[in-house]
């Protein structure tokens, strides 16, 4: 549902996967070591240093720039932005203001109406990442915080959207846009905890703007967002004036709150940063050359795979997911339109459920899943058996077994019809039990549902085959059963 | 003409910590550098700065940090590994 | 490299050392054994480095100065750190917090800043030769009031890594020693491309100082000798330009207009960037330890208030104003412009001459507690500040007295032109030499 009265714009913020920082040597793999391991006299600001521009960043903003249709500036430079936090070491941070690297430029993602949209860009600039506080203490004991400059210096990509998109929804599609085209581009590993972080302004037509700062996960961008229209359109209906203010997302609680700091009015006193030279990088943008990007490979799956636009858009909205697609169907053509759907439906589930990545799967493996499927040896509910305990056996740190010893172990091979085509119907067994003995033990357990479907209730078969199938345990199609209790309770039986 | 309270502003922009004992005086030394910065207001042209320097890069390296005492060892206070430092409230 | 150590146990009657290094170790080179101290606000790894400045006391950098690594490479020892004005801030040396440093030529008068200290060490004869930095004229001022030579640079010929910054833009180390030849040895040491500072060229020095100069062409800019200028000074270094007239040289009167504007411009320019530098010293990196259990912004205001003199917090609060939202366009932005058309001016100049020359300062060193104003102190730099604000190389050399105190001779010459500008201060000193 389109509210043409809601206006938001984002600023995204993303580190960028070079191997040193972006103004000194420091490696940027600081993740799973002990707090400032990773930094020097440069990115710990110490008197004296001075910064020295990484060139790879500058080659990766404008690997972006050039995928998203911006314009590269003539000459562009950096500006200190000038504030004092403990995290910020230096008292300001690095960034480029007047003259950022790129302009212009714009994303393009299925609109609400179902239309494609291209969301306009204002700018891409180049900034350092400050340190990271850590809040400790209480009132009794006294608050202070533990800084660690690890990740101080960090390289940013800051991506700034014109005030268009039109809704959360909007706004969780552009960010999932961008996000994937960075994967793609390989500047960016949107894995990593705390790589990107997302500023949203957001207003009500005639009412003021709100800006919500640091949000650092894709859902809470559109939770925040939601809950900021409901919040707005409250005060309104209530009579009351949006405040212009900078609010918090609270992520545990799902809400946002009002920033008490006096932030908003802080005045950066910009300034050209004297210790670094210009850029004139305009003469390399011809030279670069981007790599097949999201939208191009889903037009490629649509067309070489056969799948649907729905199917193509999900697989491709993920770089790993993609290359998992691929690789699963290069071993085994013949299992796309089954791979389209079980991938991007029934594993992306199971995955997430687990939160676990799709890099967990082997891609030989399940496609022998999928070849068992397509030649009908296991049903759909056993399939979906067989890929959990493949997935939970990673979870567990277990090398996940090949899908047929799966089906061996928990004896899910399929039962078909047997027999000629007569009208006598030989019906199939499990183990020593008939089905034909199933299907009447259940109506037996069952007369109440039998005599519904006799008074003409459809739905009493479908609670009978229901029976049936719990009994049996998947080794049946589900379509067979249906067939069978039909015939068993007096119809025709179709061949 | 720059008041005290332009100064105190001033003071709180920077952080720089004025007390009223100081203000007076600061605020008579500060016209009289601000009125002397004035003659700027008469400065013609355009200020495009030819730049001898341009596309100063270093490539993506990695190199040595320095280590956590390294890091560390002037900080006022340390607490494993990190620094300490006042809070924000 | 061998290594050695010298014994320095200098009489410092003048306070010219704030850290003296008693046993420093030397190796082999062109500086073998020689002793320099270091300007304070020049990082040395393992020796304190304060600035002289109480908010940087404690302080010992893990890092050397690109020049320092290049000193010690050269085989020099490290006599120890010299006093200064705080932060570079200033034109006497008075402005330190640890006391003034006096003038060797008479105790009663300040040595000039902000490289008071390097100056009065190499004057004294504690030393041969020192280090100095020059933002608006703190290597060439004391040069010129304690009498012995100094070399500013050109912007970018040395390396500003390990220089604690006040103004990155305007700022250059440079030597200081009693006569040109050292200057320009330690010059031949210290300069050179550093890839750890993006600003520095790649223009090593590597000249012998030569007498020679018939048929240079020396500007004599009028502003040099106008009002403001003391007319003793201003006498003692016309007659020192006739000397160069006599070698050989031609003198041209020129003029420089926008002089007028070069003081604010600077004052705007080294404050507003200062205000930026120093916004780092908060007690938690580093420096004496800020108060956790304050809240931040308490912290932070009491730590600048008792840690920085009135005229760093003067110079901070003039940068902050000048850089503030609604002031940037009248003041920063305009300095900038100023600051493009005394360059042009000077390249119209140097189109016609080869050098231009004329007083240091416009005065002799003044006594202890003279200049209490900030802007008549801010005054004293009126024929410095242009050469920093134009990158150009500028040289103090003594050339004679007035009421018993010494005169300096400045020399400016064009961009990467610092060999001229040195071998027109040899000329000038072997001619006079006795």
């Amino acid at each position: 549902m389109i509210d043409a009265d809601v206006v938001v714009g984002l600023e995204v913020h993303c580190q960028l996967d070079t191997k040193s920082k972006l103004f000194c040597g420091c490696s940027t793999d600081y993740r799973n070591d002990g707090p400032n391991t990773h930094v020097c006299p440069v990115c710990l600001g110490l008197p004296g240093t001075m910064p020295v521009l990484n060139k790879r960043v500058i080659e990766y903003a404008m690997k972006v720039a050039k995928s998203v249709n911006c314009t590269i500036a003539d000459e562009s430079e950096f500006a200190r932005k000038n504030y004092f936090y403990p995290d910020l070491n230096k008292a300001y941070q690095i960034t480029q203001y007047d003259k950022p690297l790129a302009l212009g430029g714009y994303v393009e993602i299925e609109g609400d109406d179902g239309k494609e949209r291209k969301i306009q860009l204002t700018r891409i600039h180049v900034e350092e990442d400050p340190g990271r506080l850590v809040h400790m203490g209480n009132a009794e004991r006294g608050r202070y915080s533990l800084v660690d400059y690890n990740r101080a210096g960090i390289p940013l990509i800051e991506i700034v959207s014109e005030p268009d998109m039109r809704s959360p929804k909007e706004a969780r599609k552009f960010l999932n846009k961008l996000r994937a085209t960075l994967e793609y581009l390989g500047v960016f590993d949107s894995e990593k905890e705390g790589s990107l972080r997302v500023d949203a302004n957001i207003s009500l037509r005639g009412s003021e703007r709100v800006e919500i700062k640091n949000i650092t996960s894709y859902k809470g961008v559109e939770k925040a967002l939601t809950f900021e229209v409901t919040r707005q359109k409250n005060l309104i209906r209530r009579g009351l004036k949006v405040e212009r203010e900078t609010r918090h997302y609270l992520e545990a609680r799902g809400i946002t709150q009002s920033a008490r700091s006096k932030e908003m009015e802080n005045d950066y006193r910009y300034f050209p940063e004297p210790d670094l030279r210009p850029l004139h990088v305009q003469s390399w943008l011809k030279d670069i050359v981007l790599p097949e990007l999201p939208d191009a490979r889903r037009e490629r799956f649509v067309q070489q795979y056969g799948c649907s636009l729905n199917h193509a858009r999900t697989l491709t909205g993920e770089l790993k997911m993609a290359n998992f697609f691929e690789a699963v169907v290069a071993h085994d053509t013949g299992v796309c339109s089954l791979a389209a759907t079980w991938i991007a439906d029934t594993l992306a589930g199971e995955l997430n459920y687990r939160s676990m990545g799709i890099d967990a799967v082997d891609p030989i493996k399940f496609g022998g899943l999928l070849a068992l499927l397509k030649e009908g040896s296991i049903t759909d509910k056993s399939g979906v058996e067989v890929l959990r305990e493949m997935l939970d056996a990673v979870k567990q740190q277990k090398v996940p077994e090949d899908p047929k010893t799966i089906v061996n172990r928990l004896d899910l091979w399929k039962i078909s019809e047997t027999g000629s085509a007569s009208s006598g119907v030989i019906l199939p067994k499990i183990g020593q039990i008939s089905l034909e003995v199933v299907i009447e033990n259940v109506k037996k357990a069952n007369p109440k549902a039998v005599d519904d479907y006799h008074a003409g209730r459809k739905g009493a078969l479908n609670f009978l085959v229901g029976q049936v199938m719990k009994e049996t345990r998947g080794k049946f199609d589900p379509s067979d059963i249906n067939r069978y209790v039909t015939e068993s309770l007096g119809d025709t039986l179709k061949k | 003409m720059v008041t005290e309270k332009d100064v105190e502003h001033i003071g709180e922009l920077a952080d720089i910590g004025i007390d009223t004992a100081e203000l007076a005086t600061f605020t008579g030394q500060f016209n009289a550098i601000v009125d002397y910065f004035d003659v700027l207001d008469r400065v013609q042209g355009n200020g495009a700065v030819a730049r001898d320097l341009y596309n100063v890069l270093r490539d993506d390296v990695v190199e040595i940090s320095l280590s956590q005492d390294e890091a560390t060892r002037n900080a006022g206070a340390r607490e494993d590994g990190f620094i300490k430092a006042p809070r924000v409230m | 490299m061998a290594v050695h150590t010298i014994s320095f146990e200098p009489d410092d009657r003048y306070n010219a050392f704030l850290k003296v290094c008693t046993k420093p170790s030397h190796g082999e080179g062109k500086l073998a054994g020689v002793a320099i101290a270091v300007k304070d606000n020049i990082s040395t790894q393992g020796v304190e480095t304060t600035c002289a400045s109480r908010i940087l006391q404690g302080y010992v950098p893990p890092y050397d100065a690109h020049a320092v690594e290049l000193i010690k490479s050269a085989g020099a020892a490290v006599a120890g750190k010299t006093n200064m004005d705080e932060f570079g801030m200033g034109t006497s040396t008075e402005n330190s917090a640890f006391g003034p440093t006096l003038n060797p030529c008479d105790a009663g008068r300040v040595p000039g800043g902000s490289s008071g200290g390097s100056a009065a060490a190499v004057a004294a004869g504690m030393v041969r030769m020192a280090l100095g930095t020059d933002t608006g004229g703190s290597i060439r001022c004391p040069a010129a009031f304690c009498g012995i030579v100094g070399l500013k640079p050109t912007y970018g010929r040395v390396s500003r890594y390990g220089l604690i910054a006040y103004a990155n833009s305007l700022e250059t180390i440079g030597p200081m020693a009693n006569n040109v030849a050292d200057v320009s040895l330690l010059m031949s040491v210290i300069a050179g491309h550093d890839r750890k500072d993006t600003t520095s060229h790649d223009k090593p020095y590597n000249h012998t100082p030569s007498a020679n100069i018939k048929g240079l062409r020396i500007g004599i800019p009028e502003e040099y000798f106008g009002k403001g200028v003391d007319p003793e000074v201003a006498a003692v270094v016309r007659r020192a330009i006739g000397r160069l007239e006599e070698l050989g040289a031609v003198t041209v009167p020129c003029s420089i207009p926008s002089m007028e504007y070069a003081l604010a411009a600077y004052y705007v320019i080294c404050t507003s960037e200062a205000s930026s530098n120093l916004a780092r010293f908060d007690g938690v990196r580093y420096g004496p330890a800020a108060d956790t259990r304050k809240s931040w912004h308490a912290a932070y205001q009491d730590m600048r208030k008792q840690g920085f003199g009135p005229e760093v917090r003067r110079r901070i609060m003039l940068g902050t104003f000048a850089l503030s939202s609604g002031y940037y366009g009248k003041y920063y932005a305009k300095a900038q412009i100023a600051r493009e058309n005394i360059r042009k001016d000077f390249a119209r100049l140097f189109a016609d001459v080869d050098v231009l020359c004329g007083p240091t300062m416009p005065t002799i060193a003044f006594k202890l507690g003279e200049k209490s104003d900030p802007l008549s102190m801010y005054l004293s730099d009126i024929l410095t500040v242009p050469v920093n604000l134009a990158g150009i190389p500028a040289i103090s050399v003594p050339c004679g007295k007035v009421q018993g105190m010494p005169v300096g001779l400045q020399i400016m010459g064009r961009p990467f032109e610092d060999e001229r500008v040195i071998d027109v201060a040899y000329a000038y000193e072997q001619v006079v030499k006795p």
